[in-house]
């Protein structure tokens, strides 16, 4: 009777174990600068992995772009 | 190394919601989801104001903090993007974010919110820069193509600045005392109000 109710206790508690629950977290994702590959869509002016020369491209961008006090006639 | 932000210069900004439709053509973003929209304070009155509000791309984001699968990361860029694979669609995104950026498509079957989506600042997300995969799902990816979020270089009246915080700010700057006035960036403080803090 008591090894029974041991074998049983032992079948019924299996359930209440738990899986682990690690935060997945992301996936890695490839700098900006790495680029996309696709040639005919990236820009000119900077190459694929070049950290500097891509911040550059965008900040002459930006300042050629949207800075319409610099462009405008004085 | 540029840390990407948005200015609304609210000076400028008339409303035309351009930003909002370059946004929508360019990632191709489903009906009833908009990552950009623009808010206009006492519409009517004179003295209105228009700004352009999208994810601020937070220094210390609340959507990030409050996730309970981390599905959300930050570039190097400081771009906050997130993972939609991991994304269990909970909206606790989007109780905490001050600007109502998270949203959710209400295409799926009712009582289901959807993965969130938001702005990506024309950043892509965790899948293959440039893959079909990516712009899917969370659309192009235009810093890797080298060019700057869509709806700034669509904006007409360039009310809305994007790109490195320092070239941007600087253009700020120059329009302000060109014109006397409108130094007040809407947002400006809640989005990177802690960065002298965090060192970020």
């Amino acid at each position: 009777m008591k090894t029974a109710f041991l074998i049983c206790s032992v079948v019924l508690l299996t359930a209440c174990g738990e899986k682990p629950q690690e935060v997945k977290g992301v996936r890695t994702d490839k700098p900006a600068y790495s680029g996309t590959g696709v040639a005919p869509f990236t820009e000119a002016g900077w190459k694929a992995g070049d950290k500097d020369g891509w911040a550059n491209h965008l900040k002459a961008r930006a300042t050629y772009g949207m800075n319409d006090h610099v462009r405008a006639p004085k | 190394m540029a840390r990407m932000k948005f200015i609304c210069d609210a000076e400028r900004c008339i409303e035309c919601n351009g930003c909002v439709t370059a946004c929508k053509n360019e990632h191709e973003v489903p009906w009833g989801v908009n990552r950009r929209r623009v808010v206009t304070l006492n519409d009517g009155v004179p003295g209105e104001k228009s700004i352009s509000v999208a994810c601020m791309h937070c220094s210390d984001a609340p959507c990030m903090a409050v996730c309970p699968v981390n599905c959300f990361y930050k570039t190097e860029e400081g771009v906050v993007l997130h993972d939609k694979d991991i994304c269990i669609g909970c909206g606790y995104c989007s109780y905490a974010c001050p600007f109502g950026a998270p949203q959710f498509s209400s295409s799926g079957t009712f009582g289901v919110r959807g993965k969130m989506d938001k702005c990506t600042f024309c950043a892509g997300g965790p899948e293959e820069h440039g893959s079909q995969a990516e712009f899917e799902k969370y659309g192009r990816n235009r810093l890797a193509e080298g060019k700057l979020p869509a709806c700034a270089e669509m904006c007409s009246t360039k009310a809305l600045l994007a790109g490195d915080g320092d070239v941007i700010t600087d253009i700020l700057r120059g329009r302000v005392i060109s014109r006397g006035k409108g130094a007040e960036v809407w947002g400006w403080g809640t989005a990177y109000g802690n960065q002298a803090k965090q060192g970020a």
